[in-house]
């Protein structure tokens, strides 16, 4: 009993209150409102596609979660220069990360590529 | 102090990038556009954290030290970003068109071990520090956890796609030892988050748990075979848009917030129109309904031994010479063969004879959806000769000849027939409408599905067996000779 009132404590500190590794005070519930607000556009941006954009949509939304690449370089920015681990992992973060990015990038400018001629062509 | 501000703007100009760059890309005339958009984004977000980040700099009685610290190591960085573009544009520029769908598993697999990554070097800050809240952990845990099953799931995938694991391997009670393979990394998660476990021997756990989510992100794909693969593959994608998006949590980073759950829910929503699309359920295709049901169906087919007409080339040609409307049903034999030029070659014969032809496009036909779009794309078939299935299925009766290439599947009639079957409701190509079928398959194998297909023994269908590309090169000169 005590952990979940433990824990509706923390989700409500959580939900209304400070960020979590602040600099600033700001409060969490603008990222709560982020959330539910991306939540929704990504939907919205999502429903109206043809069949035929699937595969490079999925290939382009791949690309755009590389952005985990940013919170590897802050990781790596932190790293004590003398923590040999964390330096090696936090490399190997921002290799794979920017792989996923430019791949992912590159990946989905060829896929459309092959697209673009397509409706010139018609004319 | 103002650069603070500069960091804060330019993530959010990265996350109207994102937006746009998403919304064009789902209309094929600015799709290009919205790709480059999104690039650019992440291009301001990736500089503006290196130039701009500042952090305070805090002592053990969590007294801060020193304030706005930029990020150092910026020579490890710097590498790292290099050697990862250098390597992504190498893999992507190298790719076939046919490996699309398994290169992007396998960078969708990098972002997850990123995410990963991340958590498992930020949690001894925080887990040794008894003021750290439950959530903080919970989220850091829940990167890990989310990031290395993603992972390890995309690997698998890559590898089942890549032909490197072919069969669907099914340990025995898979579901029961996946289902506790998750409750017991989410009671971990919640042991660990809650500090139930003492400080001396949380990083054990913590690779415990690393381990655990490892081993269910393998164990999740292994079974999964079938049409069902993009849609794993989605599913994938948005975990670690998700994974992303804990980052996000963890640092108030905006960009990795926007970027991560804009990704999370427009996967998990394209997932599901994936499985609509098939007329399956989700849950259906992560427990694995395609597993026994396919088996069965199978040994039933071996059963009898059923009897089927063979063609060749030359008969073909004249089949198809002397016939007013053909319909190509591509299929990811024709991707595996290369086949896409020379099919191109012989729509373009046909059609300079006054034949009318279409090609159907099955939404899951391939590997991933719009996978035989793309493909076609590529030898410049024109885009309006494409036709989607539901436009087409009405257009069979009215067709002389329609040519299967390498599609199984996705034509089967079992799906409107046999409720026993495990495609049973998945909604198929009408090919047996037309006057003739003709089957262009490599033997008489069953499909990715590993189910038989009634369509091979039907009276008006006929085999033509080889590798697609061999077979219709051989057609095209048939054609030309006549």
């Amino acid at each position: 009993m005590e952990i979940v009132i433990e824990f509706i404590g923390d989700f409500l500190q959580f939900i209304g209150g400070r960020c979590l590794e602040c600099k600033d005070a700001g409060g969490n519930i603008e990222m709560v409102y982020i959330v539910i607000l991306s939540i929704i556009l990504g939907i919205q941006v999502i429903e109206s596609v043809p069949t035929v954009l699937h595969t490079p949509l999925m290939s382009g939304a791949n690309a755009i979660h590389g952005v985990v690449v940013v919170g590897a370089i802050i990781v790596m920015g932190k790293a004590d220069p003398d923590n040999y681990v964390a330096l090696i992992l936090g490399f190997l973060a921002v290799v794979l990360g920017t792989v996923n990015v430019v791949g992912g990038f590159v990946v989905t400018d060829r896929m459309l590529d092959m697209f673009k001629k397509k409706p010139a062509k018609k004319d | 102090m103002i650069g603070d501000y500069i960091l804060e703007i330019a993530y959010l100009i990265a996350s109207v990038l994102y937006i746009f760059g998403l919304k064009m890309m789902s209309d094929p005339k600015t799709a290009k556009n919205g790709n480059l958009w999104a690039a650019a984004g992440m291009f301001i977000a990736i500089v503006a954290t290196i130039t701009l980040y500042t952090y305070d700099i805090k002592n053990d009685a969590g007294e801060i030290i020193e304030k706005g610290v930029h990020l150092g190591n910026k020579l490890w960085i710097g590498g790292g970003i290099a050697i990862g573009t250098i390597l992504g544009y190498m893999m992507a520029k190298k790719v076939q068109m046919t490996d699309m769908p398994q290169m992007v598993s396998l960078f969708n697999g990098m972002g997850g071990a990123c995410a990963a990554i991340i958590g498992l070097i930020e949690f001894p800050h925080y887990a040794h520090n008894p003021d750290s809240s439950f959530l903080i952990l919970l989220t850091i845990y829940a990167g890990v956890v989310i990031g290395s099953t993603s992972f390890a799931g995309s690997m698998i995938a890559f590898l089942k796609l890549n032909g490197n694991l072919n069969k669907d391997i099914r340990l025995p009670f898979y579901n029961v030892m996946n289902t506790g393979l998750i409750i017991a990394a989410v009671g971990l998660t919640i042991c660990l988050a809650g500090g139930h476990i003492g400080t001396e021997s949380v990083d054990i756990w913590v690779y415990i748990l690393l381990g655990l989510s490892l081993a269910y992100g393998v164990l999740f794909v292994l079974p999964i075979g079938g049409a069902d693969m993009p849609v794993v593959i989605s599913l994938l994608n948005s975990f670690t848009g998700m994974a992303a998006a804990f980052g996000g949590f963890l640092y108030g980073n905006m960009a990795m917030l926007t970027g991560g759950i804009l990704v999370g829910s427009a996967g998990t929503i394209l997932t599901v129109v994936m499985c609509n699309a098939m007329n399956r359920s989700l849950s259906a295709v992560i427990f694995g309904a395609f597993g026994t049901g396919g088996v069965a169906a199978a040994a039933v087919g071996d059963g009898k031994q059923k009897s089927y007409k063979q063609t060749s080339p030359s008969d073909l040609a004249v089949l198809l010479n002397y016939s007013s409307k053909v319909i190509i049903v591509p299929g990811y034999g024709l991707a595996v063969a290369q086949a896409q030029h020379v099919v191109h070659e012989l729509e373009s014969i046909l059609t300079s004879r006054g034949v009318e032809v279409k090609y159907a496009i099955h939404p899951v036909a391939g590997r991933m959806p719009g996978h035989m779009n793309v493909l076609l794309a590529e030898s410049n078939v024109e885009y309006d000769k494409l036709v989607e299935m539901e436009d087409i299925n009405p257009e069979f009766s009215t067709c002389d000849v329609v040519l299967v290439l390498g599609a199984n599947d996705v034509v089967n009639p079992a799906a409107k027939e046999d409720p026993s079957s495990p495609i049973y409701g998945m909604p198929i190509l009408n090919v047996e409408d037309a006057k003739h079928t003709v089957i262009n398959k490599r033997s008489m194998n069953v499909g990715y599905a590993g189910i038989d297909n009634d369509l091979f023994y039907r009276d008006k269908s006929s085999m033509l067996f080889g590798d697609a590309k061999k077979v219709l090169a051989e057609l095209v000169s048939e054609l030309k000779a006549l």
